[in-house]
């Protein structure tokens, strides 16, 4: 046995100092689907507690839908439970090349190829396309998947002041020497819910001779008049050269991602994306569901004209009781506490009263901006909305932070 | 204020600093551990120190520990100038 005590003692060390930095995490348990409102086992081993979901990415309301769940089942009867293989060797069904095709007339793009996560297609991506002729220039507050995705590859990095077009244009003109240069960033960004200024940004690439690249996981299905994403919210519609996305979040939640874009781009993948080779082929149940998610959305705008009211709805009412927001025209609706410690004890009042939501410190957001990351669904009622408004008031008084200006509560943090 | 430290406090503060955002940084301002300069961003204050002193700073040398103020980041750049100036 490898594993001697000493070994052990220096883990159980680490997690004793990510402890004592407060960083610990801790999973809730939900005894129901995912929706508006669940049963939520916490602490663990306690009776569950019914709370309105304001955190999931459940965008659409589309996680539990009883179509796509029928879609699912018949998909599992047709085509079994699992493929075995990867893709490339015996893992291929005609429903993964059919879904991959809807995908790209969604998205308007050239061609499709699915990954097991939007993760592995960010992790994958840029070592099958690029290498140290090139140079990747990505938004500083890009997803810690692109991040990884860039570490991986050979090409040059590097990084631009967060939605800082003059920064971007200054990086492009730096960069003019190299074989190729590549604007990477995420359509909506997840922990602020800001939108990135994709028609700045494609006119800075065509100036530039770059390519573009979005990673549009919190976007698809709802952004935009018809849904396509932030492409098409800002006017950019068949511009992106590569888009990433997933199925894990508005479009039914399971699991599953893709790149799409320039064909090329997409074949490289397929020839070269190691998360593509190595990983096995998204489940035939997933597949199905998510056929049936785009049937659903390419039919009619009325989920994400329901998500697009709740969130403004949301908005309101968050600012009419006096919390501090981070501004934005999405459904992620940051409630801005700049303190982490409250940060976590805000959630677990929240919780009390019936509403889940989580608290995000450094290091997934900057120090000094704690946040409770709101999110809105589809699947949110008003009445929901008006009840977690409640709580939201009630645990505000609590804190005394109701009405305080921003600069009054960065320096009660800062105290 | 030698020469280097203004040329490095000036660098981070165009390169790190958003827009509106007034902080002073000074050469003992924390820059790693405070949030300013994060390990993602880290590589183009590297190169951009390797570029304008003519130097190469091996990758186990750039820490965040080394990376954490603009003092500590000059003595790494003197370090690495004389190391160059011995092996030429």
């Amino acid at each position: 046995m490898a594993f001697a005590d000493t070994v052990r003692h220096r883990y159980q060390t680490d997690l004793e100092g990510i402890k004592a930095a407060g960083l610990f995490k801790e999973e809730r348990y939900i005894h129901s689907p995912q929706s508006s409102e669940i049963d939520v086992e916490f602490p663990i081993g306690s009776v569950t507690r019914r709370c309105i979901n304001i955190c999931a990415n459940n965008y659409l309301g589309l996680s539990s839908h009883p179509e796509v769940i029928a879609a699912a089942h018949a998909g599992l009867d047709a085509r079994g439970y699992g493929m075995s293989s990867v893709r490339f060797i015996c893992g291929t069904q005609d429903i993964h090349r059919e879904l991959e095709n809807r995908l790209t007339a969604f998205l308007g793009t050239e061609d499709t190829l699915l990954f097991p996560s939007c993760m592995d297609a960010n992790a994958g991506f840029f070592e099958a396309c690029l290498n140290e002729q090139d140079v990747m220039i990505a938004d500083r507050l890009v997803h810690a998947s692109i991040v990884d995705g860039m570490r991986l590859c050979k090409g040059m990095q590097d990084t631009y002041k967060h939605s800082d077009m003059g920064h971007l244009e200054e990086k492009l003109q730096e960069h003019q020497d190299k074989r190729s240069r590549m604007v990477i960033t995420d359509g909506v960004f997840s922990m602020d819910g800001d939108t990135a200024k994709l028609a700045d940004i494609v006119a800075l690439a065509e100036t530039y001779n770059a390519t573009v690249f979005v990673d549009d996981s919190h976007a698809t299905g709802f952004m935009g008049k018809t849904g396509r994403g932030t492409h098409e919210h800002c006017g950019v519609f068949g511009k992106i050269d590569v888009i990433t996305t997933t199925l894990g979040k508005a479009l039914g939640g399971a699991s599953g991602g893709c790149v799409s874009g320039r064909h090329e781009l997409v074949e490289m993948c397929r020839q070269r994306a190691r998360p593509y080779l190595f990983s096995n082929a998204v489940a035939p149940v997933i597949v199905a569901g998510a056929l049936k998610v785009l049937d659903l959305i390419s039919a009619s705008t009325d989920r994400r004209d329901k998500l697009e009211w709740n969130a403004r709805y949301w908005r309101g009412l968050l600012k009419e009781a006096g919390f501090d927001l981070k501004e934005g025209d999405t459904p992620i609706v940051p409630v801005m506490l700049y303190d982490a410690k409250l940060a976590q004890d805000f959630a677990r009042d929240l919780f009390d009263e019936g509403v889940y939501a989580i608290g995000f410190f450094f290091p997934v957001v900057p120090k000094g901006q704690a946040r409770i990351r709101t999110q809105l669904s589809a699947a949110h009622d008003k009445h929901h909305l008006d009840a977690a408004i409640e709580g939201f008031k009630k645990v505000g008084k609590k804190h005394a932070i109701l009405g305080l200006a921003r600069k009054e509560l960065m320096a009660r943090a800062a105290a | 204020m030698d020469e280097i430290t203004r040329v490095v406090r000036d660098y981070i503060t165009r390169e790190y600093l958003q827009e509106g955002d007034d902080r002073q940084i000074t050469e003992k301002t924390p820059l790693i551990s405070s949030g300013i300069v994060d390990s993602f961003s880290m590589v183009s204050l590297l190169r951009f120190l390797e570029k304008k002193y003519s130097i190469d700073i091996p990758d186990q040398c750039a820490t965040p520990e080394a990376f954490d103020t603009v003092e500590r980041i000059v003595e790494l750049v003197r370090r690495f100038q004389k190391a160059e100036v011995v092996r030429s």
